[in-house]
């Protein structure tokens, strides 16, 4: 186990590496530069803002001096926030990220299982369609126009919620259920359909004829064996969480790591990009190493490290 | 011996969309304490769903008892509550499926596999399951239990995990066990052992088995009695000796001859030609009529009278009437073929 996940983390790095790279390499590769828009022709002031952040020195040089400051976990100071440094703005954006993120997970699985379950017990009944019926629309319909038609119908028109920002329990339901409704869909159908083929499975008769009462066949028989490809796709699904993260928070105006990221990238703020993104991959690339874990708690046929005499 | 099962004129269908299956018409058998019945028959004859139904796991809403009765201990299954099947279910009537490699859950241990039916029915504490576990590994000849019990199935042979399918169905201490093709996905020899095992286990227990299967080996090893069924019904019925030495039934007769046989080499096995008929419209007559190579005018018209040569032998052919010798109703087929 122990060799596995040293294994793993040695890859875990390697990945980031090679992300950080490919960013170094994209943000070097679009034309212009942080003081572009800068209203100074003073050429000095410029050259001197350059030397300051180590912009005039070759790409190469930069390259190291970035690797140095992901190394060191200190991304410097921001270029167009000149008040904090990456590392605050960090810190400041990710509990909030985190939270609506966490959240939103949690109610897509939830959900979605429970959607998922009651689907396949009721196979073709009315309960089977109409959860049906929500995960085609929830796949269907994208997060930022879920998100829209919420604000306008719920917060706008009838008033029950809060339009936009992230402050009580109130304010967090809009978001989550517009960033956790795409998730939610393809879980419900997953478990749905992999719920239908195992409770077809000889075991499922086997629990039966034992005279378990039907709740533990369906959770402790069922959905066990059903969950497995639910799990397969969490780590697509968190990519597909973080990456909504983006859109919703810029929507609502919430004030967390994604919206330092997309004005980060339009203002050319080089430091709060490496630092944003070497965080978000750093991050998903260990909720993926999560994902791989579980997967050996769920089904004892999966292996995650050589047995002694195998 | 106690009769402790009772099985009288059970009718099981299916609705589909292609129309309704009749896939057991009229069955009764009875069944003692401590006693081995087997069901033969080819594949669709609905010897599992006799099974099935009296567990009560025919797969709703497709498939009902339409009519009978299945009298066990003095109560009908056929018409108790879910709730009281359950209580049934794994209590007093077991159940052993045909394929051991996907009976077993994957991702619970032996361990708790073999005690969730006991923890559930009867109250013992987690010790006292693991103990009876532990027994009942030790009775069906699982080496090591002790280690055993914390392991997946995918790491026990075929066999073995029939074993344990065996421990699980028994722990409880059923009076009735059905075997559903229990050795059927399994290799000779391993078949041989697993019957060996039912043999001690009756012989420890006194529990009654149904054992289910289309292979006449393991009928002449393990069974005491034999009903012979084909296209939903029980055709021949009688002792093993009775049904193997002096098989009344045409059907059960090509069923006899389509085996190899030691004591006579180099003899061609004869197939029984044709195939069952359709469930969706049983005939009227003998449903083997069509195959039978005595078959008769009548037996196309009218389901034959019971044919008893013992107390306990019976055969549903119209063969053995005295009345078939009458010129008016014999020959007519012979000769119009």
């Amino acid at each position: 186990m122990i060799r596995y996940i040293l294994k793993r983390f040695f890859m875990m790095i390697l990945t980031i590496w090679i992300i950080a790279t490919l960013t170094f390499v994209l943000m070097n590769a679009i034309p212009g530069s942080p003081f572009n828009e800068e209203r100074t022709s003073n050429e000095a002031v410029q050259e001197n803002l350059e030397r300051h952040f180590n912009l005039d020195e070759p790409p190469i040089v930069q390259y190291f001096i970035y690797l140095k400051s992901i190394a060191t976990l200190d991304f410097g100071p921001s270029i167009k926030k000149p008040n904090d440094t990456v590392n605050d703005l960090l810190a400041r954006g990710f509990p909030i990220s985190a939270e609506l993120g966490i959240i939103a997970i949690l109610v897509a699985l939830v959900s979605g299982i429970i959607l998922g379950v009651l689907a396949a017990l009721r196979h073709n009944g009315i309960i089977d369609y109409l959860a049906m019926m929500i995960a085609v629309l929830g796949i269907s319909i994208p997060n930022f126009v879920l998100a829209t038609l919420l604000i306008q119908q719920l917060a706008v028109n009838a008033g029950f919620f809060p339009v936009a920002t992230w402050q009580s329990p109130m304010h967090m339901i809009l978001p989550t259920l517009a960033l956790a409704t795409g998730p939610m869909a393809i879980i419900a159908r997953l478990t749905r359909s992999s719920m239908l083929e195992v409770l077809t499975q000889d075991y499922i008769k086997m629990a039966r004829a034992k005279g378990l009462a039907p709740y533990k066949v369906v959770i402790k028989h069922a959905l066990k064996n059903a969950l497995m490809p639910v799990v397969t796709i969490m780590g697509t699904l968190l990519a597909g969480i973080l990456t909504g993260t983006f859109v919703i928070e810029k929507i609502f105006a919430i004030p967390g790591m994604g919206k330092y990221f997309v004005e980060s990238i339009n203002q050319r703020d080089y430091p709060v990009i490496m630092g944003t993104t070497v965080f978000y991959s750093a991050f998903l690339v260990f909720a993926l190493f999560l994902v791989d874990i579980a997967y050996g708690l769920l089904d004892p046929r999966i292996k995650l490290h050589k047995e002694e005499g195998n | 011996m106690k009769k402790i099962l009772e099985v009288n004129d059970l009718h099981v269908t299916f609705s589909t969309y292609g129309g309704e299956i009749k896939a057991v018409r009229g069955v009764d058998f009875d069944l003692h304490e401590g006693e081995t019945l087997a069901i033969v028959g080819e594949s669709g004859c609905g010897k599992s769903v006799t099974a099935n139904s009296i567990m009560r796991l025919i797969p709703s809403p497709a498939g009902k008892i339409a009519n009978g009765e299945i009298i066990f201990k003095g109560n009908d299954l056929a018409k108790e509550s879910d709730k009281n099947m359950r209580k049934i279910r794994g209590v007093d009537i077991s159940m052993i499926f045909q394929d051991p490699m996907t009976a077993l859950n994957p991702t619970l241990t032996i361990g708790n596999q073999l005690t969730e039916g006991l923890r559930q029915h009867k109250k013992v504490s987690r010790k006292e399951a693991e103990q009876k576990a532990l027994e009942m590994l030790d009775l069906v000849g699982i080496p090591n239990p002790k280690e055993r019990l914390k392991q997946y199935p995918h790491q026990f042979s075929g066999g073995m995990r029939q074993r344990i399918v065996i421990a699980i169905a028994l722990i409880c201490e059923p009076d009735l066990l059905i075997a559903d093709e229990p050795t059927t996905a399994l290799d000779v020899t391993i078949q041989a052992q697993i019957l060996e095992l039912f043999e001690t286990i009756q012989e420890e227990t006194n529990v009654a088995i149904i054992l289910i299967t289309h292979d006449l080996g393991v009928v002449a090893k393990a069974a005491d009695r034999i009903a012979v069924m084909y296209a939903g019904k029980i055709v021949e019925s009688g002792t093993k000796y009775e049904v193997f030495y002096q098989p009344k039934h045409p059907y059960t007769q090509g069923l006899l001859n389509s085996i190899p046989r030691l004591d006579q080499k180099g003899e061609r096995l004869e197939p029984i030609d044709g195939t069952p008929p359709d469930l969706f419209s049983p005939p009227v007559g003998c449903p083997f009529t069509a195959r039978c190579p005595h078959a008769m005018f009548v037996c196309e018209k009218v389901y034959p009278l019971r044919h008893e040569p013992s107390e306990t032998h019976y055969a549903d052919c119209w063969l053995y009437d005295e009345r078939v010798h009458t010129p008016n109703l014999t020959n007519k087929k012979e000769e119009t073929t």
